[in-house]
C-alpha cells in the first residue's frame, strides 16, 4: 500500500507544481516589466485621495509605494471604485487591490485575499464635545443621527438604548447633527476619523468613545496568485511588525485603531 | 402561537415576516403605526382648521388680508411635500432659537415630528382653503341675502349659514384631500420622524425582508385610509339634506 501511496502522492505534487507554473505567475511579470500596478481609492479620505495637484496619496498609496519598493519596481497607481475593484484584479488590469475592501465570504470567493488582513474599520460616533461620555452604556436616551441602512443602527439602539435618528445618506446627518438636533453621528470609524482632521468639525467634535464592531479590510490579489500572496503576506507581517501601519495612521492624522495596535503588539 | 404561525410560514415559504415574530421589531411597527394614525389625526384637525380660517379670510373686506392668504396658497400649492419638509427641518431649523438638552448640546426648540406636523397641516390646509372656496362660491347667492335681511352679521353668516352649506358641497373634494394628507404623512420618514415607513425600512435593514415589509406597508396603508374614507362617508350621510341644497 504504502508502495503504491508515495509515487502517487509524488505525482500529486508534481501536478501541482506544474500546473501552476504553467501559468503566468504575476510576480514575474511585475518584475519583468519593473512596474507594480496597484488599485487604490480616490474618494476615500485619508485611506485614498487626491493632493491638490492630482496626485493619488494617503496610506493606502503609500503602502503599495512600499511593495514596490519592495521588489525594486516602479509603482503605478489606478483608481478604483468599490463596484470594479475587483473586476480589476480579475481582469489583470491591476496587479495588487489596497481599496478599504471590507472581509465578506462571498468576496474572498472571486479574489485571494492576503492573510493577515491589514487594516480594519470599526463603528463609532463622531460626538459633540459637550456630551461628556467615556462608555456606550451612557448613550441611553441619547438622540444619535444615523444613516439609513447601516447595520448597526439597530444594536446599537437595541444595546445602549441610544435613540437614533436616521437620514438617507451621509450628508443629511451631519447637517442634523450641526444644527444641534442631535448629539453625535453613528457612522464607520474611517469616516468618523477623517472628519475630525478637518478643522470643520474638529473644532467642536470628537470620537470620545471606543470603536465597536470591526470589520477587517483585505488586499487581494488574483485567485491562483499563490507566490505573490505569500509574499504580500510576508510584507503584511512585517508592517505590523515594524508598526508601519500605525505611523502612516499617524502621519495622516487619524488615532490608531485598536485593530492596528493590536496587531502590532501582536507580531512585534 | 401567532409568532409560532409565522415562525412555520418563515421555515415552509421563506416569506419571513419578523413584525410577527420577533418583540423588538414588532414593537417598532406598532410604534411607527401609531405615530402615523397621531400624525394623520393632528395633522387633519389642523389642515382642517387652516382651511376654515384661510376661506374666511379669503373674504375678508382688508385686501391685505386677502393677499396674505392667496400668497399662502400659491407657495403651499406650487412646492413639492418633501421640499417643504426639508425647507422647514433644515433651512429653517437651522435659524430658530436653541435650548440645551439633556446632554448639554444646544437643540433647535422646534423638532422633527413638529416640523413634519407644521409643513404637513399647512399643505393639505392650502388644498383645504382651495376647496372650502369651492364649497362657498356654491352657496346661492339668495340664501346669504337672506340672513343678511335677518339681521345675521357677516361671522355669523359665515360659520352658521355659508360654512354649513359648503362644508356639505365640498366633503367629496376634501375627502380626496384629507386621504392625499394621510399618505403623504410617509414623507415625515425624510426627517427621521419613526412613522410606519421609517420603521419598515428600518426593519428591512436588519431582517432584508424588502418584499414583505413593502407588501406589509401597502395593507398598512389601504386599511388606514380605508378607515378614513369610510369615516367621511358617514359623516356625508348623516349631513346630507333630505331633498338636497337648494
Amino acid at each position: 500500500m504504502k508502495k503504491f501511496l508515495m509515487p502517487a502522492l509524488a505525482m500529486a505534487v508534481a501536478l501541482t507544481a506544474g500546473s501552476v507554473a504553467a501559468k503566468a505567475d504575476v510576480l514575474d511579470k511585475v518584475k519583468e516589466k519593473g512596474v507594480l500596478v496597484v488599485g487604490v481609492k480616490t474618494d476615500y479620505k485619508p485611506f485614498g485621495f487626491r493632493s491638490p495637484d492630482g496626485s493619488i496619496i494617503g496610506i493606502e498609496p503609500e503602502l503599495a509605494a512600499d511593495v514596490a519598493k519592495r521588489l525594486k519596481v516602479k509603482l503605478e497607481l489606478v483608481p478604483v471604485i468599490s463596484s470594479n475593484r475587483m473586476e480589476f484584479l480579475k481582469q489583470g488590469k491591476i496587479d495588487l487591490m489596497i481599496a478599504t475592501m471590507s472581509d465578506k465570504p462571498e468576496r474572498r470567493e472571486q479574489v485571494q485575499f492576503i492573510e493577515p488582513l491589514y487594516y480594519s474599520d470599526a463603528v463609532n460616533i463622531l460626538m459633540s464635545k459637550k456630551v461628556k461620555v467615556t462608555a456606550w452604556k451612557q448613550l441611553k436616551d441619547a438622540p444619535i443621527c444615523g444613516s439609513t441602512g447601516t447595520f448597526y443602527n439597530k444594536p446599537v439602539e437595541s444595546e445602549y438604548g441610544a435613540k437614533i435618528v436616521a437620514f438617507d445618506g451621509t450628508e443629511k446627518p451631519l447637517a442634523a447633527l450641526k444644527q444641534g438636533n442631535c448629539v453625535g453621528f453613528l457612522y464607520d470609524q474611517s469616516l468618523v476619523q477623517a472628519k475630525l482632521t478637518e478643522p470643520e468639525w474638529s473644532a467642536d467634535y470628537a470620537m470620545p468613545l471606543p470603536s465597536i464592531m470591526e470589520t477587517p479590510w483585505a488586499m487581494a490579489v488574483a485567485k491562483g496568485e499563490d507566490r505573490f500572496a505569500k509574499f504580500m503576506s510576508d510584507v503584511t507581517k512585517d508592517w505590523m511588525k515594524s508598526g508601519a501601519i500605525v505611523a502612516l495612521e499617524k502621519k495622516y492624522g487619524i488615532a490608531p485603531t485598536a485593530y492596528s495596535q493590536r496587531m502590532h503588539a501582536q507580531f512585534k | 402561537m401567532l409568532a409560532e404561525w409565522f415562525r412555520e410560514l418563515y421555515r415552509l415559504t421563506g416569506i419571513n415576516l419578523t413584525i410577527f415574530t420577533d418583540s423588538f421589531d414588532q414593537a417598532l411597527f406598532l410604534r411607527g403605526l401609531g405615530t402615523t394614525v397621531s400624525l394623520s389625526v393632528i395633522c387633519l384637525s389642523l389642515s382642517l382648521l387652516i382651511g376654515v380660517l384661510g376661506a374666511w379670510w379669503q373674504a375678508s373686506r382688508i385686501p391685505l388680508v386677502r393677499a396674505l392668504v392667496k400668497g399662502f396658497v400659491v407657495v403651499f400649492r406650487t412646492t413639492p411635500p418633501l421640499v417643504q419638509i426639508y425647507f422647514f427641518y433644515f433651512g429653517l431649523g437651522a435659524i430658530l432659537p436653541r435650548v440645551p438638552n439633556a446632554f448639554g448640546v444646544m437643540q433647535p426648540m422646534v423638532g422633527n415630528t413638529q416640523w413634519a406636523i407644521l409643513s404637513l397641516a399647512l399643505f393639505a390646509g392650502a388644498f383645504n382653503i382651495e376647496i372650502f372656496r369651492s364649497g362657498i362660491e356654491a352657496v346661492p347667492r339668495s340664501t346669504i341675502e337672506a340672513a343678511e335681511s335677518l339681521g345675521f352679521s357677516r361671522s355669523l353668516i359665515f360659520f352658521d349659514v355659508v360654512l354649513p352649506l359648503a362644508f356639505r358641497v365640498c366633503l367629496p373634494a376634501l375627502n380626496n384631500n384629507l386621504v392625499n394628507l394621510v399618505k403623504t404623512t410617509t414623507l415625515a420618514y425624510a426627517i427621521a420622524v419613526p412613522e410606519t415607513l421609517y420603521a419598515a425600512q428600518q426593519i428591512w435593514t436588519d431582517a432584508s425582508n424588502v418584499p414583505e415589509m413593502m407588501t406589509v406597508l401597502l395593507i398598512t396603508y389601504v386599511a388606514l385610509v380605508g378607515v378614513l374614507v369610510a369615516a367621511v362617508r358617514r359623516i356625508e350621510a348623516k349631513l346630507a339634506i333630505p331633498g338636497g341644497m337648494r
